[in-house]
């Protein structure tokens, strides 16, 4: 890409964000598998709407499209954000059939659950660089956070100069360590919760209107 | 391709790609992820002397999801050493464009024959098995 096709780029994607208050801000949830994206997604959602915006499940890419639920209005101390939650499939390098196998699944479900989930990472990987407007991470604070892929992508949303927020999910777990999410991502706030039960959700979202607003 | 030789009908072993980062220097983006995937999807290993910036590593996830197949491809591991620090890049590089890719030495190979066993800042290591 030229030097001038650059820079136009970068200038349009400024003003288009100075001069968007009034949209929606599109907020991705991003985040590896069974990291708690759509548990989130869901709980936010039936918090400010009523509505839930998708399936949860404990296999792997549950979430195969991104499913966006729209204008959803969060209020926090005098604050008010209109977001549209952009829930997409947890991201990866690979993506092989046969671990579906492993959850009583036949061949043909299989494969076609992994073809949907290879679009799926795809097309989230073409929003995060065209179509977002911010970043809910989410980790499962049981598991390390130092992966290539959690790496990579937090590198690419910096990249995009995209505000970003890290919550680590799953803090009703014995195992979880909200320290090592935050020491492993110490540019960035972190915050704690369970999406499952619904604790700490008042911090939620005043870091939401807070990072968003 | 790397203009490297191809191992001879029948030869057993994993072929390791060294690419230079003035090699990487000359090529676009989508040269570079094709160069990166074509050796990858024949089974062999690619070090990149230079990282990928960010964009290149968002595409190159793209385009390998695009790429997978039933019972014959199934994705990439891909392994860089943390960089030390944040990209040091001022506004002007930012709005050109211009992003870190410095200091990023990456390791690619076929999800099925690459595994990392262990990974601190500086030493990557990893088994590779034969097809």
């Amino acid at each position: 890409m030229g030097l001038l096709t650059n820079l136009r780029d970068s200038i349009t994607r400024v003003t288009d964000r100075l001069f968007a208050d009034d949209e929606p801000k599109r907020i991705g949830i991003y985040g590896p598998p069974n990291a708690g994206k759509t548990t989130l997604a869901n709980r936010i959602a039936r918090d400010w709407t009523g509505d839930a915006v998708g399936p949860e499940s404990h296999i792997p890419h549950e979430t195969r499209r991104a499913r966006r639920k729209e204008n959803v209005e969060i209020e926090r101390n005098g604050k008010t954000v209109t977001i549209d939650i952009v829930d997409t499939p947890g991201v990866t390098t690979k993506v092989d059939y046969k671990e579906f196998l492993d959850h009583d699944m036949e061949k043909e479900d299989a494969v076609k659950r992994s073809r949907e989930a290879t679009e799926g990472v795809a097309e989230a990987m073409h929003w995060l660089r065209e179509d977002v407007d911010g970043v809910i991470y989410v980790l499962d604070s049981t598991t390390d956070p130092f992966t290539q892929v959690n790496t990579m992508l937090i590198g690419i949303i910096e990249s995009q100069d995209l505000p970003v927020l890290i919550f680590a999910n799953k803090v009703d777990l014995d195992e979880a360590d909200v320290k090592r999410i935050a020491d492993a991502f110490p540019q960035h706030e972190t915050v704690p919760l369970s999406a499952l039960e619904g604790d700490n959700m008042d911090e939620v979202y005043e870091k939401i209107a807070e990072y968003f607003g | 391709m790397p203009e490297a030789t191809t191992p001879e009908d029948g030869e057993d072993g994993v072929r390791i790609d060294l690419i230079s980062g003035a090699r990487m220097e000359g090529l676009t983006s989508m040269e570079k992820i094709r160069l990166i995937l074509d050796s990858v999807r024949d089974g062999d290993i690619v070090v990149l002397e230079a990282g990928l910036s960010p964009e290149e590593e968002s595409k190159l996830i793209e385009v390998t999801m695009t790429e997978i197949s039933p019972d014959d491809f199934s994705g990439i591991e891909i392994e860089t050493y943390p960089t030390s620090g944040q990209p040091n890049q001022g506004l002007v590089g930012r709005l050109l464009g211009k992003e870190e890719t410095a200091n990023k030495l990456t390791v690619i190979g076929p999800a099925n024959q690459i595994e990392t066993l262990h990974k601190d800042e500086d030493l990557i290591s990893a088994l590779v098995s034969r097809k």
